[in-house]
């Protein structure tokens, strides 16, 4: 039975708008054009690539259901309580298979001894077995390297495979679409001059293949990135944590949107007493640091929280009702720099001839903010979205130390940081929780850091004067 | 002087905050803990601290006191004049922001004139090899050094520096003159964390500044490129870079949130952590308004010192 969580309807709202958006650039070759931009940068095409990777994923995690309790002798369908995703379902064989405590990444041995009964009369302390990390291996100490050499070549090949089928799907399509020969479509996808995106695309998507067929491949006998204090697979906890990140990115713009905009061109638009009032209200709130408005606000909701617990009864829901709030205080800190910027090209576009001429051919002024002035600050909005969301996926992580940040039952690799902190202090050092948590952000953050690099230069009409 | 209203703003906003959208009974039944808690122990818990008073106007007094003896006179209208209060676990809170300032000054000041000289030479020396292979990854490692997590260079360098070499503490503070073996790391951590970001910034501050006329001027002069850079663009761009120094130097008291907690220093970021975690609202309200006051002050000075700056904006 499907459930729709309110992140989970914020990110498909997204994707709806996002498509839909899509969709209408494609039929416009002016808008189409700074996009085709985009992708022809071999910078832009790589990390547009990986995000969508990234995104894949999220959305994989977002659809969630109750799944169903199987019963063979009741005809009645029965629900369990718990709620899962799409996602879990897939990487059921990580989900399950926990160990006793910590283990190293690709270990089939416990990382703590453990006193060990060998006879009745004298146990020994020794490094168990694990439970599931290479259970199939009889002698682990020296099967295991050839073992794990077998199982990254086995992934490589399989990614190959599936690689040069979806080549040949493409250049299938496209040898239909120009009716030219398949030999011809190759050497016209990988050699042509002109279009440089594609080839960098299909690269990308390649090394993005290897690494899953790998990780997938290993982790059904070992667990990737070892186990954490409990037992529970390290790399789960990654790739789960993607979803929380992504949310944090882009439902807090989604939530902000509305008012930056409508304020910014308003105060821009009208001026006066209005343009008064909109920036006494973001400079007030400007200048409380933003740290401290989170920090009062969800120590709000905790006693909030705390005092009704009668509200939240699932804790899914109540660790994604606090995750929407997150959302939407990281919003209201957030969204006075695209109010200001949107305030100041208002006013300098108010004084542009055409909506003067507008203006004195009697138009609305609402009618005029829609049809003329919206449309061209959309590339500002558009560089604020691409540029704040690396910035809050980082924020989430600081956030989540200090426990200010998303619930603590929620994935997120603030989460997953802060719990590791004190491994590092332990003897001996247990440092793959810490460092899956930060590769996973890093890759994602680095490549939306590159990617809004390359929009901003695209839509920005200053950036291009300087060439 | 539109620093009164915004005051006045914030002290508002604080008060319906902390007071209004939660009442001062759910906070002290949040404090006591468990759920069997007596009428009298909150009463008692929300007299020792003073928030047995109406909210806003007090019907039981006369004269000037139906104002003053309320919560919002007591707990907010006396920030203006600095007067804190005394926090929830019953310490003076203007007592310990005084003491745990200079901590987070010894930290934030030096750290912050390393890193503008690292940012300002390496930005430099982007700019002077610009549109050539050297600037191109140079940009690319800045953007990676952005991306990564502030919490990694702390525990990285905590766990480098401190547990394998042994050359500083791990963490803790200390007053006088041997607290430098303590501040060592922070400082060179929050200086190596602002490379990233800092670096790209410059760079597009010079660039812009290396587009203008006048320095097509000099060079059509027969200036040495060398000479440009330094004599021309350094100085011009760092207009904008010193007035942006000016308005982040009164948040300096505050000091940095996760350093300091990292590094167990009594400065006022690890304060305000450990207020947050203590729920300990007194002084969470009293650092969101000490911050706002400094970020206005930080406002003020921007305008001042643009004035000193640059000569043409006193003109008009």
């Amino acid at each position: 039975m499907p459930v729709i969580l309110v992140t989970d309807f914020l990110i498909f709202l997204l994707l709806i708008l996002a498509s839909s958006y899509v969709f209408y650039v494609c039929k416009r070759p002016l808008l189409r054009a700074p996009w085709a931009d985009v992708l022809k940068n071999r910078v832009g095409a790589i990390s547009f690539t990986v995000l969508m990777f990234y995104i894949f994923i999220a959305v994989l995690d977002s659809m969630h259901f109750h799944p169903r309790i199987s019963s063979s002798q009741e005809k009645k369908v029965v629900y369990s309580n718990e709620i899962t995703s799409v996602f879990d379902v897939i990487a059921s064989h990580l989900r399950t298979s926990t160990e006793k405590t910590y283990s190293a990444p690709l270990s089939a041995y416990q990382y703590s001894k453990e006193a060990a009964e060998v006879s009745n009369e004298n146990s020994h302390r020794d490094y168990p077995r694990l439970k599931y990390g290479g259970r199939h291996l009889t002698n682990p100490n020296k099967e295991i390297v050839s073992d794990v050499f077998s199982k990254i070549l086995k992934g490589i090949l399989i990614a190959a495979v599936f690689w040069i089928v979806l080549l040949m799907l493409i250049t299938f399509f496209y040898a239909h679409k120009k009716s030219s020969s398949f030999y011809a479509q190759i050497q016209q996808i990988f050699f042509s001059k002109q279009n440089r995106s594609l080839p960098t695309i299909l690269i990308t998507i390649l090394v993005l293949m290897i690494i899953t067929c790998v990780a997938v491949q290993l982790s059904f006998s070992y667990h990737v990135f070892g186990t954490d204090k409990v037992g529970q697979d390290v790399f789960y906890q990654a790739l789960k944590s993607i979803r929380t990140g992504i949310i944090i990115g882009t439902v807090t713009t989604l939530v902000m949107l509305p008012f930056a905009i409508t304020l910014g061109i308003m105060a821009g638009y009208f001026g006066g007493r209005v343009d008064d009032i909109i920036q006494y209200i973001y400079t007030t709130l400007n200048s409380v640091p933003g740290v401290l408005l989170i920090a009062a606000a969800i120590l709000m909701l905790h006693v909030y929280m705390g005092n009704n617990p009668e509200q939240f009864t699932n804790i899914t829901e109540r660790a994604d009702l606090r995750l929407l709030f997150l959302c939407m205080i990281l919003g209201i800190t957030s969204w006075t720099g695209l109010c200001r910027l949107l305030r100041g090209e208002s006013l300098k576009l108010r004084e542009t001839e055409y909506i003067v001429a507008a203006k004195a051919l009697g138009v609305r002024s609402f009618v005029i903010i829609f049809r003329h002035l919206l449309p061209n600050v959309m590339h500002i909005v558009l560089i604020t979205i691409v540029l704040d969301f690396s910035g809050l996926v980082l924020a989430e992580a600081v956030l989540s130390y200090v426990n200010i940040g998303v619930d603590p039952t929620t994935h997120s690799w603030g989460n997953m940081i802060n719990s590791a902190r004190l491994e590092m202090a332990r003897e001996p050092v247990v440092w793959w929780s810490l460092s899956a948590s930060l590769f996973f952000m890093f890759v994602l953050v680095l490549f939306a850091n590159l990617f809004s690099d390359v929009v901003r230069d695209v839509f920005d009409p200053r950036a291009k004067k300087h060439e | 002087m539109y620093a009164v209203p915004i005051l006045i703003g914030i002290n508002l906003l604080t008060f319906v905050l902390f007071f209004v959208v939660n009442s001062p009974d759910e906070i002290a039944r949040l404090h006591l803990g468990d759920k069997y808690v007596t009428e009298v122990q909150i009463n008692a818990w929300k007299h020792d601290r003073g928030y047995d008073k109406p909210l806003l106007i007090n019907t039981d007094e006369s004269g000037m006191d139906v104002v003053t003896e309320t919560i919002f006179f007591d707990k907010s209208v006396r920030l203006f004049v600095f007067d804190f209060g005394v926090s929830d676990s019953g310490r003076n809170i203007g007592y310990d922001i005084k003491q745990r300032m200079w901590p987070s000054l010894a930290i934030a000041i030096p750290s912050l004139i390393m890193g503008l000289l690292i940012n300002i030479s390496f930005a430099l020396l982007i700019a002077f090899f610009r549109a050539t292979y050297i600037d191109y990854w140079g940009v690319i490692f800045c953007v990676a050094l952005m991306s990564i997590s502030s919490l990694f260079y702390i525990i990285g360098g905590q766990f480098l520096v401190g547990k394998l070499l042994q050359i500083v503490p791990i963490s803790g503070y200390d007053y006088g003159l041997s607290s430098i073996k303590f501040l060592v790391l922070p400082i060179l951590i929050s200086a190596i964390y602002g490379i990233g970001a800092g670096t790209r910034w410059y760079r597009t501050l010079f660039l812009e500044e290396i587009s203008k006329d006048y320095v097509r001027t000099a060079r059509a002069k027969g200036l040495s490129e060398k000479y440009i850079l330094f004599h021309h663009v350094l100085r011009n761009a760092l207009i904008p870079i010193l007035t942006g120094v000016v308005a982040i130097l009164p948040l300096l008291f505050l000091g940095s949130l996760i350093t300091e907690s990292f590094f167990s220093i009594p400065g006022l970021g690890s304060y305000t952590i450990d207020a947050i975690q203590r729920q300990d609202f007194a002084i969470v309200r009293s650092m969101v308004f000490l911050g706002a006051v400094l970020y206005i002050i930080g406002l003020i000075l921007t305008d001042i010192s643009y004035t000193f700056a640059d000569p043409r904006l006193r003109l008009k």
